[in-house]
């Protein structure tokens, strides 16, 4: 099972503490859904770093663009080495295993930053020992 | 002043070729090193013939082998045509196998052998199909007969969207997630410094025109020998895609690269030359 603290403490944690990551999301102020599995995680994004995340669920959340997958999928993702096709969001997307809906623009056009922003918390990534 | 040894020249040469491709005149980017066999290589879409600088400075293929890349039109040092501010680019199976026979011609090789990765493997196919007599043999890395496309290749393409910046992001994935560290940012790199809609009109041949599904079958490996390397982290290029085209193709040889994503020769090349010199030491025994 996903580890809820691990996406509510430990990722901003690691994504405010990274310089660079947030310099390169410097132009961003959105609002992402992460739906891993039945719960749902709102992620405040301003100028490259995380506000905050909320845990759902929510009567009427409003985001710019979601990110959908099962509790499985994630979990594969973060593997310190995921296999092949759950190692990459968009390996996911062609598999049909996440969805990706919404307004896209920010998703799009700061598409590394996204990338990273979500592996910063795969098993031994920056750090990270859980 | 500096100590000496952290300052070499590589053997790798560049020249540009001037020559009529496609009805129009073009000013070509070709670099090689090594001497013996000709071994052509194609670079992947939206991306340049600096991803096969490993191979370029081996020693030991550098023994046996003429190694040569050069850039398509549109692509890295190669210029566009005249003109190009007036049309989209958009590659085509048949412009593409123009391309490859006209340089070959240009250079003089004979029966060189051809390694194309990614589209540069699909183009093999062709050549395999339409001009087997021309070649000593041909390797195609991350060779399927079709793709699907899994996202809207607009995003590769507009004025409110950082082209090199998206392109990469759209392929960083398809690196292997344990290739080293300098080799992914490296052929990331590559991608970022793309032309304007350029990796997109690539994807026309790989998505739309190149599609060889019902014709890999006819290739006859008596005429010309094919060699297949896929990465089992390609997404784009699936060891599935590949692992048809080894039971379609009658004699067609193929591998699956443990660890490898959709640029073996650029995000790791130590491993895939692993994978790579057995294969050309078959070609180069025939």
């Amino acid at each position: 099972m996903v580890n809820e603290k691990r996406i509510l403490e430990v990722l901003p944690a690691i994504v405010n503490g990274n310089d660079r990551l947030v310099w390169r999301g410097r132009h961003l102020a959105t609002v992402m859904l992460l739906q891993v599995g039945q719960r749902e995680y709102l992620f405040d994004i301003r100028q490259g770093g995380i506000e905050r995340i909320r845990l759902g669920s929510f009567p009427m959340p409003a985001w710019d663009f979601a990110l959908r997958a099962e509790e499985n999928t994630w979990e594969q993702f973060w593997l310190a080495v995921p296999p092949p096709g759950f190692h990459d969001l968009f390996a996911l997307v062609k598999s049909r295993r996440l969805r990706i809906e919404g307004n896209l623009y920010p998703f799009m056009s700061n598409l590394l930053y996204f990338k990273d922003l979500l592996a910063s918390i795969r098993m031994g990534a920056n750090g990270s020992k859980e | 002043m500096k100590n000496s040894t952290d300052i070499s020249f590589e053997p790798v040469v560049g020249r540009y070729l001037n020559l009529p491709l496609l009805g129009k005149p073009q000013r070509l980017y070709i670099e090689e090193a090594g001497s013996g066999i000709p071994l052509l290589c194609l670079h992947t879409a939206g991306a340049d013939s600096r991803q096969y600088r490993a191979l370029m400075n081996d020693p030991e293929l550098l023994e046996q082998f003429r190694i040569i890349a050069f850039d398509l039109p549109w692509h890295g040092k190669s210029s566009p045509p005249a003109g190009w501010q007036n049309e989209p680019y958009k590659l085509t199976s048949k412009d593409y196998v123009s391309v490859i026979l006209a340089v070959a011609d240009a250079l003089q090789l004979d029966k060189p052998l051809v390694m194309g990765c990614s589209i540069g493997g699909r183009i093999v196919l062709h050549l395999a199909l339409e001009h087997p007599e021309r070649f000593r043999g041909l390797i195609g890395l991350q060779s399927g007969a079709h793709v699907d496309p899994y996202y809207d290749l607009e995003w590769l393409h507009r004025p409110d969207v950082h082209g090199g910046e998206v392109c990469a992001g759209i392929v960083s994935g398809l690196v292997g997630p344990q290739s080293p560290v300098e080799h992914r940012w490296e052929t990331l790199w590559h991608y970022m410094q793309g032309g304007p809609g350029v990796f997109k009109g690539d994807l026309y041949f790989y998505t739309v025109d190149g599609d060889m599904r019902d014709r890999v079958a006819q290739i006859d490996t008596s005429k010309c020998p094919l060699w297949l390397l896929t990465g089992e982290y390609d997404y784009s290029c699936t060891p599935q895609d590949t692992e048809f085209l080894g039971k379609s193709i009658q004699g067609a040889d193929w591998q699956i690269m443990k660890g490898m994503g959709h640029f073996p020769m650029s995000e790791d090349p130590q491993r895939f030359l692993q994978y790579l010199k057995p294969v050309l030491a078959k070609a180069r025994s025939m």
